[in-house]
């Protein structure tokens, strides 16, 4: 009974909280991590959307009826609460407030290692990424 | 493209669209769209040059796609391009054009024609 009162927020080990729809993994994790949906606000993901032909320096392009179903699951899935009033500079959620937060004892220098290279390449530490999994305790830093 | 080409290929993806394809069927796809014979050493050399842009297909498959390569930008592995070390590469022809569309866009800045699709495809299917 206790257990169901424990927040979410302290489930470090748990399963990712929101199930990622399967067309947005097999889409939008092809060249990255799908990013979970609740890393940024409803209108970030609007623009992502609509400017899929310019991803941030690629074409990410999608047919008419799988970007729908991918665009509609998004804004039902986004940022609520404190999150949902930030805009970060061009959509990345790795210039939000919350991701500068989280990272911030990690000195610049280490983003730039070869296994790392940047921060969005979450799975470099984060083992277990591309599950939607950001648990302390699955982090590995590669030298 | 020229409209025999674009009805040729329109044909194909709505024959090909719900079942699965060989490399080889695209390949006789593209070659019958293309309307010339497609040449792997051409298709190698389109593969490993810059065309204009950023990126060359080579940047992030490998100038041999026999093995894993990696995505230019995000650092993400990317599986085999090559059939022979892949079985799923080129077993869909919606997938196949998906993946043409964008990256030849990224790469020319435009469509690949057949020809040069038809060019890629002979060459990766060579290798193995």
């Amino acid at each position: 009974m206790l257990a169901a009162a424990i927040p979410l927020t302290w489930a470090d080990d748990a399963p990712a909280r929101t199930a990622l729809l399967p067309a947005y993994t097999t889409e939008c994790g092809a060249c990255h991590v799908p990013f979970p949906s609740r890393l940024l606000t409803a209108a970030s993901w609007q623009r992502l959307m609509d400017n899929l032909a310019r991803h941030y320096g690629t074409d990410a392009s999608l047919e008419a009826p799988v970007a729908r179903e991918i665009g509609a699951w998004l804004q039902s899935h986004a940022a609520t609460g404190r999150r949902a009033e930030e805009a970060p500079p061009q959509d990345r959620i790795t210039r939000t407030a919350w991701f500068l937060r989280e990272h911030d004892e990690v000195p610049a220098a280490d983003w730039k290692r070869p296994a790392i290279g940047k921060p969005s390449n979450c799975a470099a530490c984060h083992t277990r990424a591309a599950e939607g999994r950001f648990g302390e305790r699955e982090i590995r830093i590669p030298r | 493209m020229s409209i025999r080409s674009l009805v040729l290929l329109a044909a194909l993806l709505a024959a090909s669209a719900t079942h699965a394809s060989t490399p080889a069927e695209l390949l006789v796809g593209y070659t019958a769209a293309s309307g010339t014979p497609a040449q792997a050493a051409r298709g190698q050399r389109f593969f490993t040059s810059r065309h204009g842009k950023d990126w060359a297909c080579a940047e992030c498959h490998g100038a041999v796609p026999n093995q894993e390569g990696r995505h230019a930008s995000t650092g993400k592995a990317i599986g085999a391009l090559a059939p022979a070390f892949n079985p799923e590469r080129f077993t869909s022809l919606t997938k196949t054009e998906k993946w043409f569309r964008r990256n030849c866009n990224d790469v020319l800045g435009r469509e690949c024609t057949a020809g040069e699709k038809a060019d890629v495809l002979a060459w990766l299917i060579s290798l193995k």
